[in-house]
Parts: C-alpha cells; structure tokens; sequence
C-alpha cells in the first residue's frame, strides 16, 4: 500500500496513460448509466421504469465501447500492458482498494440483505433497484424481478460489454477472440435467457442454467429441486438425467480431449466474468508455492465438503422401500462408494507416480474419512448421515462455499486477490476437471525448447497463480491441475515459447534436465545418470 | 568440503550453482554487486513499461537460496590473487575459494564518444542502469526527448520502453538498415517499416558525433557525424552492443582478451578457475559461433556444463545448432539455423523469402545453393517449434523437405491463420523463375 500511495503521490508519476478526452467521456456517459441504478436504488420513482432501465444500460455499455476503442483501436495490434503495474485500478491502488471494498458490500447486500435492494417482502411490490428491472423481468418470463434476476442481469450486461473490451485488447489473438464469443455466447444465452423463457413456457421447470454443473451448482440435485424436475414431466426429467450425465460423462469426455478448459475458459460463467471484467486484475493472483499449496488443500477439501453434503441431502430424502422406488438409501450409499472406490483405486493403481507425496496422502486420507462416514450410515438414525443433519451440511456449505467463498471473497476481492481465486482455491467443479486434467487428457500448454529467457511474464499475467516460467525455464511442458487454459501466457510471452495443445497423453509431461541447444551426447549423458 | 565460489548472479553463475548443488554437496557461494538475488535481466524492459514489477522479474522466490544451501554474498571482488585462491573486495574483506567460476556478464560499450559519461547516458544492461532511467527519463516532461545511439536488439527494445511512456525517440543507426549486420535484407526493411509505424524517428547511417552537456554536466544534445545536426534531448541511449565485464581481472595472473580466454571445458590458464558466459571468450570458436557469445540461453548451457565439469563429469561445452529469438516492438522473430545477413553472407548460401502483405510477417530460409541443403530459418510474426527444426538441421534434410513439411514446425496458438499454403506456393513461383 504504502508503494502505491509513493507512486501516484509523485510528482514524476510514472504513468504516461492518463486518460484522453474520449475516455473521459466515455467514462462520463458510463457512470450517468450507473447514476441511474444508483437512484433507483434510493428510491427515487421513476415514471417509465422501462425507459430509464434501458436509458442505465444503453449508457454504460456506449461509455465502455467507446472507452475500449479509444484505448485499444488507436494502436497497433499486440499485448497492451503498458503501465498495468502503474495503474491505481490494477496495482492494489486506492482505486484498487476502493472497488474491492464496493464489490464486497454489494455481494453481502445481495446474498443477505436483499430487501435493501427493494426486494418485495410477503407478497407486496418491489422497490427501489429491483423494482427497476420489474419491467424486463415480465418481458422475459412474466414475473416481477428478484434479487437474482438484477444480479443476473448485470452479470450479463458486465460479461457482453467488458467481453468487447477484451477481444479488442487481443484482436492479435484469434485463440481469446473466440473463447471470449464463446463466454458471452454461453452466459447470454443459457445462464440468462434461456431459464427465463423455460419458465414461461412451463412454470414448473426450476431454474436451470444448462452448462451450470454440479458440483459448482451445488443444490442441483436438492429436495425441491429433484421434485420439481419430476413433477415438470419429460422435461423435467430430461433436465435431471442431463443434470447427471453431465457430470459423469459429458464431461470427463470433453475434459480429455481438451483439458479443463473447454469448460472454465469457454463455457462457465464464473469463467466468464473473471476472464472479462477480471482481466485487468489477473496479474494480482498469488504466484508464491505457499499459496499453490493451500490451494491444493482448500480446494479438495470443498470438493469433499460438496460431495459429502449432497452425498447426505439425497439421502435424506430417499426412501427404504425398494418396491415404492428402485432407488433406495441403501442402493444410492452404494453406488456414491462404488464409484468413489473405483476413482481413487484407479489413481492409485495407474497414476501414482505422478503424484506427489502430500497428494496422495491426501487422497487416501480423504478416501479413509468418506468411506467410514458412509459405514458409519448403518448406525445412524434417518437424518444424521456423516454426523451432522442433512440439512445442517446442506446450509453451512450453501452459507460458507455458495455465498462467502464464490460471491464476496471471489469476487469481491477481484481487485485484491485477482480474478480466478474462486475456480482456484473453491470451485469443487474446477477441482474435479482439474484433477482429470492433470490425470487422464491429451491437453499441456508446450514450452518450446530451449527458446525460454526466463522473463516471467507468463507468470505475472497467469491468473491462476501457477509459476509458468519454472517449467517454461526447463523446457518442461506445464501439466496442472489448475490450468484453465485461458491462453494468456502463451499470448504476453515475447519468445514464442508456450502453446496450448492437445496431443497424445504420451510424452505429455516431459521432465528435462538438460534443455535443447546444448549438443545430444551431454544430453544422454544427464539423462542416463 | 569444497568450496565453490562463483562471481555474478546472473543467468550463468546461477545455473553453475543450482547444478553443482544438484549433483554434490559442495560449499558454494554467489556473489554479487547488482541485486540480493537473481533475477532475469532480459525482463527490466517489462518492468520500465510497467508490465512487471521488479519482484517478478526473480525466477526463484527468496527462500530457494537459504533452502539449496547456496551462500549469497553482496560485494564487489576488486581483486582475485590466484596464487592463493583468494578474493579481495572493494570493502577490504577477502574470501577463500578451492575452484572460482567467474560469471560477470558484460557492459555496454561506450567507443569513447564526447561526452558519454555525463548524466543522463547510459546503457541498459544492469538493474542499476534501469534505475538510472527512472530518474533521467520516468515521463516525457522530464525527458522531452530521447537519443537511441545503435541499431541492435537492445536498442530497439529500448525505443519501445521510452515509446511506452510517450517520450519522443529518435532511434540513430549506424548501418544502413536496422541490424542487417546479422538480418537479411528483406526482413530489416520491413522492421525498419515497423518502428516508422511506431512513431519513432528513426535515423538511418546516422552516427553519434558528440554528446553536448548542459552547465549542470548533463546531456543537452547529440550531434550526428553525417549532417552535423544538433538534437537536443534529455536522454542518451547506448546500445551500441555489449562487451565482457572484467576490467578487475584485467590485473590478475588470469588470461584475457576481449574476454576471459577459455578452451573448450571453460578453464581459463589458471587452475581451478573457470569462466562462463558473457565474459568467457573461446579460444577457438565454436562452429559459426563467435568467440563471445552475449546470449541468454548460451550463458545458462555454460552453467549446466561447468557444474558437470566441477563436479568430476568433465565435459566439454559442446552447443548445437545456433538458435536465437527476440521481439521488435509488436513482431515476435525467431532463429534457427544460420541465415546471414547480405554483408556476411557466405558465397553458396542462397535464400528463399517470403514476406505477408500485412508487413509484420515473413519467414527467410537459408539453403546451399550447390546441395541444396536446408542451413536455416528466420521467422517473423509466425512461431515455430525448435525441436522440429534441431532434428531437420541434424538431418540435414533438403530445402524442398523443409518448405513440405513445414506445417509440422508450425507453433502458432491454436486457431491462428496458417500461412503455409502462400509460403509453399511462393517457393514454386520463386524457384521457377530461379
């Protein structure tokens, strides 16, 4: 902090890039949008809520178009980082500070205090910056808005216009260009308008934003939500088998063939918004091996966390009595072990040599506490399946994961933390792609012989923290669980030394100690000792 | 226990060390005048645009140093007396060694120009020199305008860095084209096309004549040989290459030339001592190699080799084929291979080029005109993969293979626009009329 504060206080402030007079405009006409929202928010009565929600919109995505253009379209094509490490914004800097502190308040308003938004209670109107969106809520799907219909809405509206920003910052890049259409594509359609059509066409269809997956759509395979599936009829169903094919097969498929980042980088929506509205803060992330190690920790332990709660929710509410249903407690306990076994035998048979020795400790300690939380069922009563209440599991992960971990810190802290430290350190989907990833697929971002200088910054712009430049120096080849293969450091690295491929999975990791150029002999030579 | 010591922290000293640690348990200390810890010079660039900041610049985190058993010593060695093995420093302590590897890298040149030493010249080389920018030229009200004396990689890089913060460059180059000492015509055209593009104004056989100084024994102006113009700046540039630093050896019983001599297993005359790097000099030179070679990968290749030679494996330092790589401004270039420039370009060497019509792409190979032996490839804009190119170059496989199979070393990110087709459709027209 107290560097920042040195920086912008001096009088040689080293920033060339102070804002042209476009950009003060175009920053003028955003934030008279963002005005709008802010006196909705105070309930100020707006006499055509449908003019002033598209006047708010329609100004903040004009100021941040021509605000891109401007910084982007003026200059050449080629990586544009000139004075990111200069920037309040983008260098934990007031303004860095500021925004961070802005973005929590507003997650724990949303998730917590909705009402201080507007949000109707028992049944009466809404108000305020709700009551705002009521009128785009009834085009859509007929019904006033939520809290989560004005979250979704600015999520989307965020993801487009910043999404612009993005592919013209890399409009050298057809790789980001693409992989930007395909974010926006995915959230707009099927995070957005998709669910909101489902339900007017057929009201007893939950929610259901299609590429929202469990684990990270933790409460997919919930009481409610599992009944309202089943009452919805074929459609229902169909949603509740797609729901679990997903995860079991869809997935691991897609996951092999091209790592994790079909998903994470081209179709999640937390994916989304970290790789638009976060790219300015992606070099923030925490490159230390400390840090790498409490995120393997944190991030498997919620992976157990998620399937140990939802392991107990369908649990809890199915029945003993295979007659009424084929589907018995007793049979789901079985195939959740099964399946469980067979993963963790499978790692441990064929991929134990790639694992280091806290990773397997902590695989098999992890496997030892499921499976004698699942023994334990035969002496427990209806709802305390793995000691705790169902319900109890269910809240705490839905409070502690669902809210705090993806919402206000991950998030939130985008200015602070950088803008991956959800899918990095919580997201239990990341972790189960990521572990695949690392395990059983043809993707590895290739380091290109011996042409590495060791600059770094491919390090500095990788958003999940991951030290790139430590394989790329060894002509190693970067095999992660964490990559989500967003293609950035391949893109900002001068050399030409880093591409993301998908190959054969033999040869894929490439341990070296000897790099290319010097002659072969010496190279056998370390090799054979 | 044996105890290792080992002059600079640099690129080369730093891979000595991690490679003896890794094959003995040998005492070894680093020593260095410039920086703590190592860090990766060819990035200070990064950190003057703001694209880094300095800690980002260190390859390793500062526990790895404690953590290997690797001893950092910050100093200045004066003197080292051979005859008994030991360092004297500039703060009067000294330090035994059993086996010294001297790894102090380079300095920028300075011919003897008037004026060259005074404020605000400098070259850019060490972590001193960037803060040294910092203070003479941070922004463009300090520095209206900045003077690049030498058309090399250095000096293009440093165009671009004074080009990020808005100050005006004027960009002096000797030859008659950007670097075609070393680059073929056609691809030093289109980069001196490219740094027009970026606004800098670029002087072509233009040389520095003097350097003027203001009252207060800081740069005012440069005056070009050719016109006897005066530019006034704020700011000098020196990149007029690098040279081996080690004017405190020049003293010692240690042989020199240029650089430290060593032969072939990097021993310098005296026993025990080695040299490696920027500062070693073959006795015979390498291949097409020069006898100094000032090249990031060259310097940690000596490193790996030192650290078997020390640790009972002696191994000649034996580097393969020559490659190289560099950004000019927004255009990556890549080298494999030899393709020499129209100045040094040897008799039966004959070049296929090809260039985009957007001007930032092109590729030039280098074949034997007699044999048609493929010799090398520069590639502009267009990435290629080294292993590919190592094994057609130990191969020795004909020119037609190479452009054939050309797709194979294609190491573009995925989706990018492939330029095969046009290259390989280019070379039949060429060779036609040929």
């Amino acid at each position: 902090m107290s560097d920042n504060l040195k920086q912008s206080m001096s009088l040689a402030k080293p920033d060339a890039q102070d804002l042209s007079v476009k950009q003060k405009i175009a920053l003028a006409i955003g934030f008279t949008g963002c005005f709008i929202l802010v006196l909705a928010l105070f309930n100020t009565h707006f006499s055509n809520k449908s003019l002033f929600l598209t006047l708010s919109m329609v100004l903040i995505t004009i100021g941040t178009i021509i605000f891109s253009n401007d910084a982007y379209l003026n200059t050449s094509k080629g990586i544009k980082n000139d004075g990111v490490w200069f920037k309040s914004i983008s260098s934990r800097g007031v303004l860095g500070w500021l925004t961070g502190i802005f973005l929590t308040l507003f997650y724990i308003v949303l998730y917590f205090y909705p009402h201080y938004l507007g949000l109707a209670s028992d049944g009466g109107n809404n108000t305020g910056l709700i009551a705002l969106f009521d009128p785009l809520s009834q085009l859509l799907s007929g019904r006033p808005a939520s809290q989560w219909f004005v979250y979704g809405t600015l999520y989307t509206v965020a993801i487009l216009i910043f999404g612009y920003k993005f592919m013209l910052k890399y409009r050298d890049n057809k790789y980001e260009k693409l992989r930007t259409v395909s974010v926006m594509f995915f959230q707009l359609a099927f995070a957005f308008l998709i669910p909101e059509l489902m339900y007017r066409l057929n009201s007893d269809v939950p929610y259901y934003d299609l590429k929202s997956i469990w684990p990270l759509n933790y409460y997919n395979f919930e009481r409610y939500r599992v009944n309202q599936f089943i009452d919805a009829g074929d459609v229902g169903l169909g949603l509740l088998i797609f729901g679990i094919v997903s995860i079991l097969i869809i997935t691991p498929i897609l996951t092999y063939k091209y790592g994790k980042r079909w998903y994470c980088s081209w179709v999640c929506g937390c994916g989304a918004l970290a790789e638009t509205v976060g790219d300015p803060f992606r070099q923030l992330s925490d490159k230390r091996q400390i840090a790498w190690k409490i995120e393997r920790w944190v991030v498997h332990s919620v992976l157990v966390f998620v399937v140990l709660m939802t392991t107990a929710v369908v649990y809890s509410y199915l029945g003993e009595d295979s007659s009424k249903y084929w589907l018995t407690r007793k049979l789901f306990l079985g195939l959740v072990t099964a399946l469980l076994t067979l993963v963790f035998i499978l790692t441990m048979v064929f991929k134990r040599h790639e694992l280091g020795k806290d990773a397997r400790y902590g695989a098999m300690g992890y496997f030892v506490i499921i499976i004698f939380l699942i023994g334990l069922h035969y002496f427990s009563t209806n709802n305390t399946l793995f000691l705790f209440k169902s319900e109890t599991l269910r809240t705490t992960y839905a409070f502690l994961i669902g809210s705090i971990f993806s919402g206000v810190i991950g998030t939130g802290f985008y200015p602070i933390f950088g803008s991956r430290v959800w899918c990095r350190f919580g997201c239990p989907m990341a972790a189960i792609l990521g572990f695949q990833q690392r395990m059983f697929s043809k993707f590895r971002i290739t380091t290109n012989g011996g042409q590495c200088i060791s600059c770094g910054n491919c390090s500095t712009y990788c958003e999940m923290g991951i030290d790139v430049r430590a394989y790329a120096q060894k002509g190693e080849n970067i095999v992660r669980s964490s990559c989500v293969g967003c293609g950035i450091c391949s893109a900002v690295c001068p050399r030409g030394v880093l591409k993301l491929e998908n190959d054969s999975m033999k040869g894929r990791i490439n341990p070296t100690e000897i790099l290319l150029g010097n002659d072969v002999n010496l190279m056998d030579l370390v090799n054979q000792k | 226990m044996e105890h290792v010591v080992i002059i600079g922290n640099g690129i080369s000293g730093v891979t000595a060390a991690r490679h003896i640690r890794k094959r003995s348990n040998k005492k070894i200390t680093i020593i260095s005048a410039e920086s703590e810890y190592f860090f990766s010079r060819t990035a200070l660039m990064y950190v003057y645009m703001g694209h880094m900041k300095f800690e980002h610049t260190k390859p390793y985190e500062d526990w790895f140093w404690s953590k290997n058993r690797i001893d950092i010593k910050n100093g200045f060695v004066e003197t080292i007396e051979t005859a008994t093995k030991t360092l004297h420093f500039s703060d009067g302590e000294t330090l035994q060694y059993d086996k010294l590897i001297i790894a102090t890298g380079s300095k920028s040149n300075k011919f003897g120009w008037q004026g060259q030493n005074l404020k605000g010249v400098q070259g850019l080389y060490s972590k001193q020199d960037l803060e040294n920018l910092e203070v003479h030229a941070p922004n463009n009200t300090i520095c209206k305008r900045a003077v690049i004396v030498g058309g090399g990689l250095i000096g293009i890089e440093l165009a671009e860095m004074l080009n990020s913060r808005n100050i005006p460059v004027t960009f002096l180059v000797r030859e008659s084209s950007f670097w075609n000492s070393v680059l073929p015509d056609g691809e030093s055209q289109m980069i001196n096309r490219h740094i027009k593009n970026h606004h800098i104004d670029l002087r072509l056989s233009s040389n520095l004549k003097e350097i003027v100084s203001d009252e207060q024994g800081k740069v005012k102006s440069v005056i070009i040989e050719e016109t006897g113009e005066e530019i006034s700046c704020d700011f000098v540039g020196l990149a007029a290459g690098v040279s081996p630093n080690i004017d405190f050896i020049k003293e010692s019983d240690i042989e020199t030339n240029k650089g430290i001599l060593v032969n072939r297993f990097l021993e310098t005359n005296i026993p025990d001592v080695y040299a490696i790097g920027d500062c070693a000099e073959q006795r015979e030179a390498i291949g097409n190699r020069k006898s100094i070679e000032a090249v990031w990968y060259t310097g940690r290749m000596m490193g790996e080799v030192v650290a078997q030679t020390i640790c009972g494996h002696k191994i000649p330092y034996n580097p393969g084929h020559w490659f190289n790589s560099a950004k000019f401004f927004d255009i990556e270039y890549q080298t494999y291979g030899w393709v020499h420039g129209s100045k040094t370009k040897p008799d039966d060497e004959a070049h296929f080029h090809w260039k985009h019509e957007d001007n930032t792409k092109c590729i030039t190979i280098a074949f034997n005109k007699n044999t048609n032996d493929f010799l090398g490839i520069n590639t502009f804009g267009i990435r290629m993969r080294h292993e590919v190119f190592d094994k057609w170059l130990t191969e020795k496989r004909a020119l037609d293979y190479v452009i054939n199979h050309l797709p194979e070393a294609n190491f573009d990110p995925e989706f990018y626009k492939h330029y095969e087709q046009g290259i390989q459709k280019a070379y039949k027209t060429q060779l036609q009329t040929v």
